[in-house]
Order: C-alpha cells, then sequence, then structure tokens
C-alpha cells in the first residue's frame, strides 16, 4: 500500500501548481467504510452473545437442579441432535454459496441457495418443535423442574433466533425478486449472514453444553 | 480508491467497485475447508459422549469444551471471516470484549452459585457462623411468638 492515497497521487500528477498537498505523515491511512451498518449489526450480534451467555449461565447454574424429575440422560435424544446439528452446518455452508454467487451478482442462484438455506433452517425447527412438544408430553415441560426450565429457555431463544432469521431470508428473497441485488439488498443479505452465522456459533455452544453434557452422569 | 486489503484464501480476485462492501469476504474453497472441519470436529464429540469413550465424566466434558472452543475459532475465521483488519479492527476489538464479558458471566455465576448453595446447606456453617448465630436466633425466637399465625401469611398468595 503506497503512504499517500491514490486521490493525492492524481492531485499531485494531474495540478503540479498546488503545492499544498500535504505529507503522508498526516493522513489517516485506515479506510472508513462509506456505511457503518454492518459495523453496527456486528455490535448488535456481540450483545446478543451477552443475551445468551445469560441463559448458558442460568442453565450452569440449574442444569443439574431435576427437583426428583427426569434428568437429560433420560431426556435427549441424541441421534436427533446430532441430525440438527448437521442441518444447521449445512445451512451456514449453504448461505455461504448464496454469499458467493452474490458476489457473483448471479441473482438467480443466490436465490436458490437462499431458498436450500430457509428450507434446511425450516427442518430444524421442526425437528425441534417435535422435541419440544415430545418432552411436554411425557410431562417433561418447562415448568416441571429448574433444569427444564433454564433448558428450555436457552433452547427456545436460540430456536426463536433461527425462527425469525428465516423470516428475514423469506423477506429478502421477495425483495430480491422485486428489486435485484441493489447494494442495499446485498448489505442487507450480508447482514444476514453474520446473524445465520451467528446463529450456528451459539448452536455449538448448546449441543456441546446442554445435550452432550447434560447426558454425562 | 481505497487500498486493497489482503484475502489470503481468496482464489476468486475481483475489482472493489465504489459500492464495494467494505467486508471481508470467502472463497468456495474456505467455506469447504471451514465445513469440514467443521464436521469433524462435531462427529468427534458425539462420538465421544456416545461411544462412552471416557470413564470420567470431568475428562470428557472438558475435552468437549475444547472441541466447542476450536470449532467456534473455525466458525468465526471460515463463516464469519473474522479477522484483525475489519472494519478497522473494530470487530476484532468487539468480539474480544464480548468473549471477555461472556467469561466474567458464565465463570462468575458458576462460582458464586456453587458457593451459594454449598454455604447455604444445612449443618454446613463454620464456628464463627455458630458465634454469631446464638444471638440472631433469640431474635427470631421472639419475633415468632410475637408475629400471628402463619397460616395467614399464606392466604397472601391468591392476592393478584
Amino acid at each position: 500500500m503506497s503512504a499517500v492515497p491514490s486521490s493525492l497521487h492524481y492531485v499531485q500528477e494531474h495540478h503540479p501548481e498546488i503545492s499544498a498537498v500535504p505529507s503522508s505523515r498526516y493522513y489517516v491511512r485506515e479506510h472508513h467504510p462509506e456505511n457503518g451498518t454492518l459495523l453496527g449489526f456486528w455490535l448488535y450480534l456481540m450483545s446478543d452473545c451477552l443475551v445468551f451467555a445469560c441463559l448458558f449461565a442460568t442453565y450452569a447454574v440449574l442444569g443439574r437442579n431435576y427437583a426428583g424429575g427426569p434428568t437429560g440422560a433420560e431426556l435427549f435424544d441424541l441421534p436427533l441432535v446430532a441430525l440438527n446439528t448437521a442441518l444447521l452446518l449445512l445451512s451456514s455452508i449453504t448461505y455461504g454459496f448464496a454469499m458467493l454467487e452474490m458476489q457473483r451478482k448471479r441473482l438467480r442462484s443466490t436465490l436458490i441457495w437462499l431458498a436450500v438455506t430457509g428450507v434446511l433452517g425450516a427442518c430444524f425447527i421442526g425437528f425441534e418443535l417435535y422435541e419440544f412438544a415430545h418432552l411436554i408430553h411425557e410431562g417433561a415441560g418447562p415448568q416441571r423442574s429448574g433444569f427444564l426450565t433454564s433448558f428450555f429457555a436457552l433452547v427456545g431463544t436460540h430456536g426463536l433466533h433461527v425462527s425469525f432469521g428465516i423470516i428475514w431470508l423469506v423477506t429478502l428473497m421477495f425483495q430480491l425478486n422485486r428489486h435485484g441485488l441493489t447494494p442495499e439488498n446485498s448489505r442487507r443479505l450480508m447482514c444476514l449472514s453474520m446473524f445465520w452465522h451467528f446463529l450456528d456459533v451459539v448452536w455449538i455452544g448448546v449441543f456441546t453444553f446442554v445435550y452432550l453434557m447434560g447426558v454425562l452422569p | 480508491m481505497s487500498g486493497h486489503q489482503q484475502h489470503p484464501a481468496h482464489v476468486v480476485q475481483h475489482g472493489h467497485d465504489d459500492h464495494h462492501l467494505q467486508a471481508d469476504h470467502g472463497s468456495l474453497k474456505s467455506y469447504v475447508t471451514g465445513f469440514l472441519l467443521a464436521v469433524i470436529l462435531t462427529a468427534i464429540p458425539f462420538w465421544l459422549v456416545m461411544g462412552k469413550v471416557f470413564d470420567k465424566s470431568s475428562t470428557t466434558g472438558l475435552v468437549l469444551l475444547g472441541f466447542a472452543a476450536v470449532q467456534i475459532v473455525v466458525h468465526m475465521v471460515y463463516f464469519l471471516h473474522m479477522n484483525t483488519k475489519s472494519e478497522g479492527g473494530w470487530s476484532m476489538l468487539a468480539l474480544i470484549f464480548t468473549v471477555m464479558l461472556v467469561v466474567i458471566m458464565l465463570s462468575g455465576s458458576i462460582w458464586v452459585m456453587y458457593h451459594l448453595n454449598h454455604n447455604m446447606m444445612p449443618g454446613m456453617m463454620s464456628e464463627s457462623m455458630q458465634e454469631a448465630m446464638p444471638e440472631s436466633m433469640h431474635e427470631m425466637d421472639h419475633m415468632q411468638h410475637q408475629m400471628p399465625e402463619t397460616h395467614e401469611m399464606n392466604n397472601m398468595h391468591k392476592m393478584p
């Protein structure tokens, strides 16, 4: 990278009469983005991390308070959790593919990969709702014990986030259909990209801390 | 025009136009690499638990946490393109700050609540507490005689 920005090069070359070009010492080298949305959204995601941290902390404290009720080892269906983990991980990479297509300005391919991501996410939610319904049916609802309250709060909040992500994804697909790959839509897709990958990061915490460690004696 | 940021994982070369977002983005290779790493880092923990590989739960637990930490880093690098340059380093700074807060919240909660549970258990009082207790216990005895029947207190639950 040159010490003097290229815009100053232009001035120096084409307008040598201007001697008031300041030296590079006074120039800030970092480039400020024109739009602060991406950093702003990242900061929001960091605050969302703190919400999940609270829920994780609650589960850490209450996770063994069974109140004489069922334990994680008795309740958790690990193969189902493995399937859900696979679905969410796959949806992360399909969203990555959507972003690659977006950069190549290919609207149709972008929409296809977004649709695949949405379907994978919907399957994830579907299986999770089935799991919750089954637990409640077995009498292991959120009111049964501290363990189950914190479980439903944490995993439920994550599921809510995924659901909102899916709604946002569908909305963006409609917008893309209508307006195409405009800069605004691209920016929004990048925000959703960060959101979606972040949800997968939180799920790593959930399946490790809640499910896998929950079945350990 | 801005200087071109270095993209180590870049396979596809493309130009930066005025409207280009100041974000790092991946390539097919980086996404697939990240995905494969994540699959391995997921499969091993599941196998460790479902196959009951370790005898001690604490060993398994620690290993699981280790794998989770590594996989989170993999996600951050390969999917979220976390690096020290995006947004002039502010992304990384915000992340480090958040991680700090999360560590404090998690470890602090676990530490405090564990000790609270432990210290509140009946019969667990230390000698120094037993010396202090009798005085307050006497006060409590007096109070109980002066208080109305506690049954009335139970009716409070029905109040809206």
